[in-house]
C-alpha cells in the first residue's frame, strides 16, 4: 500500500528516483526467525543483525517462541510438515537436527570456510546423511557451581567424584543447620520430569561408565550395572542433600535456591553464572564453576551437550537472504556479540583465545575444558523417536528418584520399552 | 391465535404453506448457518480425528498423504517380536493409558462433589439478605475470572517447597515440621491440583446454583415457615428437590471439564504420573512424540468415554436438557 503512494506521488517527477524504490523493494525481503525466548536474547537481536541488515538491506523479523524447547519443537515440527513458507529462519535445538532434517537446506556449501573454525563435534551433531542442515550460533554445557566460602570455611576440597560430593554436602549441611543456617541444601539439580532431567541423570550414568542410554550404533545400553549404581546414588539425594521437592526443579527453581545463597552446589548452565554475580544475588562473588564430578573410579567427567543453531526452511520464499542470514548468525562477528552480550559460549574454537571475551567474559575461556567432555544425547541414532526415548528414559529416572521403584527394576523395563518401540 | 391460523390457511391454502410449515422453513434457514459453522468447526474435526486414529500417521506423514490405513491397530495389535515372543500393544493395552483414564475419572469424582458441596454452602450463603451482598457476589467470582494458565503458575509458586507461602503459613503454625513438597511428590501432587481446581471452579458452581436457588418460589418457604418446620427438614425437603434440576446441569458441565482437564495439570505438574490425565497423555503422544495415529486414538477413546458418562448421567440422573417439563 505504502509502496503505490510513493510510486504515485514519485511518478513523472522524478523517474529514476521511482525506480530505484522498486527494485529496492522487491530485491529486499523480510526475514521471519523463530527463536525461544530466553535471558537476553530478545533485547539483543535488534543491535545483532544491524550489521546485516545494514550490508544486505533485508530486515529480520524476530518471532520470540515459549521458552520450553518441548513446546517449541512440537510447534516447529507441525509447521515444517505443512510445508509453512511463513517462517523463513529457525533457532533449533541441538538434539532436533536428526528429526528435522527433511525440512531443512544443506547449508555446507553457503558455509564454506566457516564450517572449518567451529568445533568439529558440534558441526558432526547438526550433519544429518552428509547435509549440513544447521550451523551452531552458540554451545551450552552445564557445570558444577560450589561455594567457595562454604568450602573453605569447612577445608573442603571441591569434590571430584559423586561419591565426594555426597559426603561434603552432607557435612556442610548438617554443620551449617547446627549453626542456624536452617534453610541450607546440599545439592539442587533438576529433577523435573522433562528434557532436563535425561541430560541430568545421562551425567550420572555417564560419568560412571555406564554408556549413554542408546549408543551411536544403535545398541540399547542403559541395563547394566554402573548405570543401577549411579541411579541408586542419586536416588539418595532427594530428601537428605537435596530439598524434597527438587523432583519439580527445572534450572530456574534451581537456581532460585542457589541464588538465595541456600545451597552448597548446585547443577547448572552457564547462564547462572552470570546472574549469580548480579547485584541482587546473595552469592555474588562466592562461588566458583568446576566440571561435573565423576563416578568413583572413573576420570571422565560427562556434561550434557546443549546449545543452538540455525536452520533455513526448504519452504522459505527468501532463501537466499535466509542462507545468508544463517552464515552471519554463526560468524565470527555475531558470535562474538552474542558471548560479550550474553553469556553464550561460542562454537568457533578461536573465540575462547579472544582477549576481549575473557576481560569482559572470564568464564567463557574457564567453560572451554566442560565443553570438551560433552556428551550427545542420544538423538542421532533414534532419529524421529528422540522425544519418545528421552521422555521413556527420564519417566523412569524419575520413579528411581521417588522411590516408586528401584532402579535396577526401573532399567530392566526400561530397556524392554525401549526395545519394543525401536524396533518398528 | 387460532382464529388466525385458520383465517391464514382458508385464505392461502391452496398457494401456501401453512403457518407452521412456514415456521419450520424460516426456522431451518436462520438455523443453515450455525449448522453448516458446527459442521466445520465440530463435526469435521471431530472425523477426521476419529479417521487418523485408524492410520499409522505421524507428523511427518499427516500432511503428504503417505500415511497407511491400519485399522485398529492404534488401539489394540498383536505383534510377533523377532524373538517369537508375542506382545500385545496399542492404546488399550497400554499401562500409561489406564493410569491416566483412573486419574481422570478419580480427579472428575473428587473435584465435582467438592465443588458441588463447596459451591452450594457458598450460594446458600449468598442467598441470604446482607449488606454489601452485591459486592461479595461478584467478588466470590474472582478466582473463575483469572485465566487457568496464570492461576496455576500463582499458584505453584505458592504450593513452592522452598520459597512458598502455604509451606511458610503451614510452618509458623506448626502444622508440619518440614516444608512439603506439593507438587514434587507422587502422594501430594494430585491434592495440590484438586487445591487449586476446587479453588478457581467453585465460584462458576456457586453461581449456577444461585441461579437455581432464586427459582424457588418464596411462598413455599413462608408456607413452611407458617407450619413451623425445622430449617434443616427445610433444606431437605424444600430446597433441595427443588434446586435439584439446576444442580444436577450445574455438575454436568462441570463433569464435562473436568474429564477433558488439560492445562492445570499440564502446567502445575507437568509429566508426573501421579496426575497425569487422559488429554495430557494425548497432548504428549501428539505434539511432542508426533504420534498423530496413536494421539487420535487417545482422543477418541476419551471422546467416548466422556459420551458415555454423560448418557450414563442423564439416565440415572434423569437430567431434562430439553426443557420439555415446561
Amino acid at each position: 500500500m505504502s509502496h503505490k503512494i510513493r510510486k504515485f506521488t514519485l511518478k513523472g517527477t522524478v523517474p529514476v528516483a521511482a525506480l530505484l524504490i522498486t527494485t529496492t523493494t522487491l530485491g529486499a525481503a523480510d526475514i521471519t526467525y523463530v527463536s525461544g525466548a530466553t535471558g537476553a536474547a530478545v533485547e539483543n537481536f535488534a543491535t545483532l543483525v544491524a550489521p546485516w541488515e545494514e550490508l544486505t538491506g533485508h530486515t529480520v523479523t524476530l518471532v520470540p517462541m515459549p521458552s520450553s524447547t518441548t513446546d517449541q519443537f512440537g510447534q516447529y515440527r507441525l509447521w515444517l510438515a505443512a510445508g509453512n513458507g511463513d517462517v523463513d529462519l529457525y533457532q533449533t535445538d541441538v538434539i532436533w537436527a536428526p528429526q528435522l532434517a527433511d525440512h531443512f537446506v544443506d547449508l555446507s556449501q553457503a558455509a564454506g570456510d566457516l564450517v572449518k573454525r567451529h568445533f568439529p563435534s558440534i558441526i558432526e551433531s547438526q550433519t544429518v546423511d552428509g547435509h549440513l542442515v544447521a550451523l551452531p550460533i552458540y554451545t551450552d554445557a552445564p557445570a558444577l557451581y560450589y561455594r567457595r566460602d562454604l568450602l573453605e570455611k569447612y577445608g573442603a576440597a571441591v569434590p571430584t567424584t559423586w561419591e565426594d560430593l555426597t559426603t561434603t554436602a552432607q557435612m556442610i549441611q548438617d554443620a551449617e543447620r547446627a549453626d542456624g543456617q536452617s534453610d541450607l541444601w546440599g545439592f539442587v539439580w533438576q529433577g523435573n520430569a522433562y528434557e532436563g532431567l535425561t541430560c541430568n541423570a545421562l551425567e550420572w550414568v555417564k560419568s560412571s561408565g555406564g554408556g549413554q542410554i542408546i549408543e551411536a550404533d544403535g545398541t540399547i545400553s542403559i541395563n547394566n550395572p554402573a548405570a543401577v549404581a549411579a541411579l541408586d546414588l542419586a536416588a539418595q539425594w532427594p530428601g537428605t542433600i537435596s530439598p524434597e521437592g527438587v523432583l519439580a526443579y527445572q534450572e530456574e527453581e534451581a537456581r532460585g535456591v542457589w541464588q538465595t545463597g541456600n545451597a552448597v552446589f548446585m547443577r547448572n548452565w552457564p547462564y547462572a553464572y552470570g546472574l549469580g554475580n548480579g547485584a541482587d544475588s546473595a552469592v555474588k562473588g562466592l562461588f566458583g564453576v568446576a566440571p561435573l564430578p565423576t563416578g568413583q573410579g572413573h576420570d571422565m567427567s560427562a556434561a550434557t551437550l546443549g546449545g543452538w543453531n540455525v536452520a533455513v526452511s526448504k519452504y522459505s520464499k527468501h532463501q537466499d537472504a535466509a542462507i545468508s542470514l544463517a552464515v552471519y548468525l554463526a560468524s565470527e562477528e555475531a558470535q562474538k556479540n552474542r558471548a560479550l552480550n550474553e553469556t553464550s559460549l561460542p562454537t568457533i574454537m578461536s573465540l575462547y583465545e579472544d582477549a576481549e571475551i575473557a576481560e569482559r567474559q572470564p568464564i567463557i575461556p574457564l567453560w572451554k575444558d566442560v565443553f570438551l567432555q560433552a556428551v550427545p544425547r542420544p538423538s542421532a541414532p533414534v532419529r524421529q523417536d528422540y522425544n519418545e526415548v528421552s521422555t521413556l528414559f527420564f519417566s523412569a529416572v524419575h520413579s528411581v528418584l521417588s522411590g516408586d521403584e528401584d532402579a535396577a527394576n526401573a532399567l530392566a523395563e526400561l530397556e524392554l520399552d525401549l526395545e519394543d518401540m525401536l524396533e518398528d | 391465535m387460532s382464529t388466525l391460523h385458520r383465517i391464514m390457511r382458508g385464505h392461502s391454502a391452496h398457494r401456501q404453506l401453512n403457518l407452521q410449515q412456514q415456521r419450520v422453513r424460516a426456522a431451518t434457514i436462520f438455523l443453515l448457518p450455525m449448522l453448516i459453522m458446527l459442521l466445520c468447526v465440530a463435526a469435521w474435526p471431530l472425523f477426521r480425528s476419529i479417521s487418523i486414529s485408524f492410520t499409522d500417521a505421524t507428523a511427518d506423514t499427516l500432511f503428504n498423504g503417505q500415511s497407511q490405513w491400519v485399522g485398529f491397530d492404534n488401539y489394540l495389535e498383536r505383534h510377533v517380536r523377532a524373538n517369537g515372543d508375542v506382545r500385545w500393544r496399542g492404546v488399550l493395552v497400554d499401562p500409561d493409558w489406564w493410569n491416566a483414564v483412573w486419574n481422570t475419572i478419580r480427579f472428575s469424582i473428587v473435584s465435582v462433589s467438592l465443588e458441588a458441596c463447596f459451591g452450594l454452602l457458598v450460594a446458600l450463603v449468598l442467598h441470604q439478605e446482607f449488606k454489601g451482598r452485591g459486592l461479595v457476589r461478584a467478588a466470590i467470582l474472582i478466582p473463575w475470572a483469572i485465566p487457568t494458565v496464570v492461576s496455576a503458575r500463582m499458584w505453584g509458586w505458592m504450593l513452592n517447597d522452598q520459597f512458598g507461602v502455604i509451606n511458610h503459613m503451614m510452618l509458623g503454625l506448626g502444622l508440619t515440621d518440614r516444608p512439603i513438597a506439593w507438587t514434587a511428590s507422587s502422594d501430594t501432587a494430585m491434592m495440590a491440583v484438586l487445591i487449586v481446581d476446587v479453588w478457581k471452579t467453585t465460584p462458576f458452581m456457586a453461581l449456577l446454583i444461585l441461579a437455581g436457588l432464586q427459582m424457588i418460589p418464596r411462598d413455599m418457604y413462608e408456607a413452611a415457615k407458617l407450619d413451623g418446620i425445622h430449617p434443616v427438614k427445610v433444606f431437605f425437603r424444600v430446597t433441595l428437590p427443588m434446586l435439584k434440576p439446576a444442580l444436577m446441569v450445574a455438575i454436568i458441565f462441570r463433569a464435562l471439564d473436568a474429564l477433558r482437564i488439560f492445562d492445570l495439570v499440564y502446567l502445575l505438574t507437568p509429566q508426573s504420573d501421579a496426575t497425569v490425565t487422559m488429554s495430557v497423555l494425548s497432548y504428549r503422544e501428539l505434539q511432542q512424540f508426533g504420534d498423530y495415529a496413536e494421539g487420535s486414538a487417545m482422543s477418541t477413546i476419551l471422546f467416548l468415554i466422556i459420551t458415555l458418562f454423560v448418557l450414563l448421567y442423564i439416565k440415572l440422573g434423569r437430567v431434562d436438557l430439553g426443557g420439555g417439563a415446561h
